[in-house]
């Protein structure tokens, strides 16, 4: 996952934001910052210097499990998030990704085969064209990121909801996981999927989506953080068994609702 | 135990006390470390005083004390209120009371002889810091969960603005902390009652 040493970038905002997401990518730096500020923090709270770090890691990550459950619970169907006007977009919209723009994946559109398995009833293979071919809508609506900026977009494409009745997805199920050409994963709850902005995203801002926002195809979502909105997706899949995702695994928040 | 001097603060403030400073350190170290993955000022805080290592461990410190700060908080006030104490030990409050209290104390000539009474400059700031603490908690349900709180969200003037009350709470916070902490380097005795109780 990573692949190369920080560089210096001009000093802007966005060049500040990208030079501190390849600094966190590095993991023997990460690791070692990880372990040696939670244990500062540890013997600064409680005056005591011998504490089992992975049992706190571990306390950590049930808190977060419980973060999850409790964002599950709050999470109301019906609620949209707001829409805002073509005038407030946010031009140019920011990349983001675990890698930086040199690394942005060029997927043929011809040879593009949208997979579809686990608890669906209808399993081909999607082409770009077919998935053209739906029904679509468009939303402008704000990317929250979880480094703390966001960003109004404009997204254009067919609503989840219809795409999984149109597949007979079994929609009693828990999670719907992703894989992307990027190599990136990561997977939703059920009731997130179902939400009427939750968006099979084809296009933006009226033109076909750029490979920098995930041409063919990304799922957008305005009731979660933009590490939750995966790109390139290559497969769907409807199941019951939790499939994580490649922040989620190292531990950013599953739920990442906002 | 040789005299059974009164108790100047019951055992709950105290716990309430000090839980609250630990939720508050993890908070505002994980908080500047979270800052630092996208700053909107010039600056970033030295990794040296932040906490989690990177943005997902800062962030999981964050979400965890969050629950202290607010559970904590939630029965400090409410025990605040049902005893009486918050009455009591903060009213009646003028401004007149705050602007002498303040002018004596930087004269040096206010009286810490009955630490069972807060001065109104004490009350002032007391009473400020709970209702910062109150808005940080508001404006953190803003950033965890936008959507999820429209109205709360418009309150705030949304997400962007949300972030910035945020971030200046934060600093009220930090600064109340500074002189808090400058007062009982001044009256020492002041942090052994928030102890002992007496």
């Amino acid at each position: 996952m990573i692949k190369k040493t920080p560089r210096l970038t001009a000093i802007d905002g966005d060049a500040a934001v990208k030079e501190a997401l390849r600094r966190i990518k590095e993991p023997s730096r990460r690791a070692f910052l990880q372990r040696s500020l939670t244990l500062g923090g540890l013997s600064l709270l409680t005056g005591c210097a011998i504490v089992d770090e992975d049992s706190v890691e571990t306390a950590l990550m049930r808190v977060s499990r419980f973060n999850d459950r409790v964002q599950g619970w709050l999470f109301d169907p019906q609620l949209l998030a707001p829409t805002y006007p073509e005038s407030m977009i946010t031009r140019p919209f920011p990349f983001n990704a675990y890698y930086g723009e040199d690394e942005i994946r060029r997927i043929e559109a011809d040879s593009y085969r949208l997979e579809v398995t686990g608890m669906v009833a209808d399993k081909h293979a999607w082409t770009l064209a077919e998935l053209q071919a739906l029904p679509q809508t468009d939303q402008i609506t704000r990317h929250i990121c979880v480094e703390g900026w966001s960003a109004i977009g404009k997204w254009g494409g067919v609503p989840f909801s219809s795409f999984l009745a149109r597949i007979g997805a079994d929609t009693s199920a828990k999670y719907v996981g992703f894989k992307c050409a990027d190599d990136y994963y990561t997977s939703i709850d059920m009731p997130t999927a179902l939400h009427a902005q939750t968006l099979l995203t084809l296009s933006y801002d009226g033109q076909p989506l750029p490979p920098e926002y995930g041409f063919p195809m990304k799922l957008r979502m305005p009731t979660k953080l933009g590490y939750k909105n995966p790109k390139h997706i290559q497969a769907i899949f409807v199941t019951n068994t939790y499939p994580g995702g490649y922040w989620e695994d190292q531990g950013y928040n599953w739920f990442g609702g906002s | 135990m040789t005299e059974a001097s009164p108790s100047i603060h019951p055992a709950w403030l105290r716990a309430a006390h000090w839980l609250n400073a630990a939720a508050v350190v993890i908070l505002a170290m994980s908080g500047w470390r979270i800052y630092n993955a996208a700053p909107f000022f010039d600056f970033k805080f030295a990794k040296a005083i932040t906490l989690g290592g990177w943005l997902g461990g800062a962030i999981q410190w964050h979400f965890a004390a969050m629950w202290l700060l607010a559970a904590n908080g939630l029965v400090y006030l409410i025990l605040n209120l049902a005893t009486g104490r918050l009455r009591a030990k903060f009213l009646p409050l003028t401004p007149r009371a705050v602007v002498a209290d303040l002018v004596a104390a930087l004269r040096g000539r206010l009286s810490h002889a009955d630490l069972s009474r807060y001065n109104a400059a004490q009350r002032a700031a007391y009473l400020f810091v709970m209702l910062d603490a109150v808005l940080l908690v508001l404006s953190g349900v803003v950033l965890w969960k936008s959507v999820q709180f429209p109205i709360l969200r418009e309150l705030l003037c949304g997400y962007e603005t949300a972030r910035r009350i945020h971030f200046f709470a934060m600093s009220a916070l930090g600064t109340f902390v500074v002189v808090h902490l400058a007062m009982v380097a001044l009256v020492p005795r002041s942090f052994l009652t928030m102890i002992r109780g007496r």
